[in-house]
């Protein structure tokens, strides 16, 4: 079995490498990939978006419809999480390991303080990191990871109680199914407003003060909000599901 | 010579995912063959972005002033296309991963075991 395995790799390995010859070369300003679409994405971004950062304003604009199905499946992903794990009935083979005892609280105190230090930073480098992703690297993707990453850092540093206690369990459903209800939202107002779907540029009606480009700038960071809670509760949820196997009683 | 370093980031992808796939189809944990998955995963990721990649360009954020836009030369910026897709490919494997262990843990519950020989004698067995 390992043997054909082996087989089976070093012929995919092979047939790739014989792929290869055909391909442009690394870093070639004139490759395919580089000459088709992108040069439109880098030229036009600024005039029809105003959003320097081209990353952003492809990934919440001209791709907005993969961004919000991207979004739906780490949604989907946390809910999978949740149904599997959280309060199951059936009979359980598992060995369990020993509970250890609660350490004194002197033991960690280091851990916990940096944690309990760390944790409002990392919060508020993250809203940094969602607001300013129109002009920096950062997003919506990005940003709601961090903060994901601050409740999870929480859980490791002290105990699940404690983050369940901050981010019951309830917030952390209805805040991923409230970010991808902002980001289909907002695409269904751009339909109400008679244009397409996900086509910002209907929002200059509803917005006070903005034109047509201002208003896709606009629309992309609502976009970004909802990807960035979406995201940051589904890690949350996947997290506390797993670490602690759907019981919320200790985790790691 | 020439040849090999010109398309090299091609053959670091194709052995990182060698590694993985290998993972994938022969290794009889369900833990072992999900860190495969996530090594090819890599690997894709890696194969993007470094198909995004121009000689001499800088991150894809134009430079611009609060005045009307000058011209701005494609050739000068990288690709932004790859780093769109792997950003949320990134976060979908990450949240995938997660369901896949969850799934994981559930086999462990019924059969007390993540080895794929054990869990197919006893569903022969049955």
């Amino acid at each position: 079995m390992k043997l054909i395995g082996l087989i089976v790799v070093i012929a995919t390995g092979l047939l790739l490498l014989w792929g290869v010859t055909d391909f442009p070369d690394w870093a070639d300003p004139q490759s395919p990939a580089s000459t088709h679409l992108s040069p439109h994405f880098l030229t036009e971004s600024i005039e029809e978006t105003a959003v320097p950062n081209v990353v952003t304003s492809v990934l919440g604009d001209y791709r907005g419809f993969d961004t919000m199905l991207e979004t739906t499946v780490v949604f989907a992903a946390g809910i999978a999480v949740y149904t599997l794990l959280r309060r199951s009935r059936r009979k359980d083979l598992r060995e369990k390991p020993e509970m250890i005892e609660e350490e004194l609280p002197h033991q960690a105190l280091i851990v916990k303080t940096i944690c309990r230090l760390m944790a409002p930073f990392m919060q508020l480098y993250a809203l940094y990191v969602i607001a300013h992703g129109h002009h920096s690297p950062g997003g919506g993707f990005q940003g709601g990871v961090i903060l994901g990453a601050s409740f999870i850092l929480l859980a490791i540093g002290f105990d699940l109680k404690m983050v369940l206690k901050r981010m019951r369990e309830k917030t952390t459903l209805v805040l991923g199914i409230l970010g991808v209800l902002i980001f289909s939202g907002i695409g269904m107002v751009c339909v109400l407003l008679e244009k397409n779907f996900l086509d910002y540029s209907a929002l200059s009606a509803i917005l006070p003060a903005t034109d047509i480009i201002m208003a896709r700038s606009h629309g992309i960071l609502g976009v970004e909000i909802g990807v960035a809670l979406a995201v940051m509760a589904n890690l949350v949820l996947i997290y506390v599901n797993l670490s602690s196997d759907g019981k919320y009683e200790r985790g790691l | 010579m020439e040849f090999l370093l010109a398309k090299y980031n091609y053959w670091f992808y194709i052995l990182i995912m060698m590694v993985g796939f290998y993972a994938m189809i022969s290794k009889n944990n369900l833990v072992k063959k999900m860190i495969g998955v996530s090594i090819f995963q890599a690997a894709i990721i890696l194969f993007y972005v470094s198909i995004g990649a121009k000689r001499g360009a800088t991150i894809p954020i134009i430079e611009h002033g609060h005045d009307a836009v000058h011209h701005i030369d494609p050739t000068a910026y990288i690709n932004p296309l790859p780093h769109v897709l792997m950003l949320t490919a990134i976060v979908v494997s990450v949240s995938t991963l997660g369901v896949a262990l969850a799934l994981i843990s559930k086999i462990y519950a019924k059969y007390g075991t993540i080895e794929e020989d054990e869990i197919n004698e006893q569903l022969t067995d049955v």
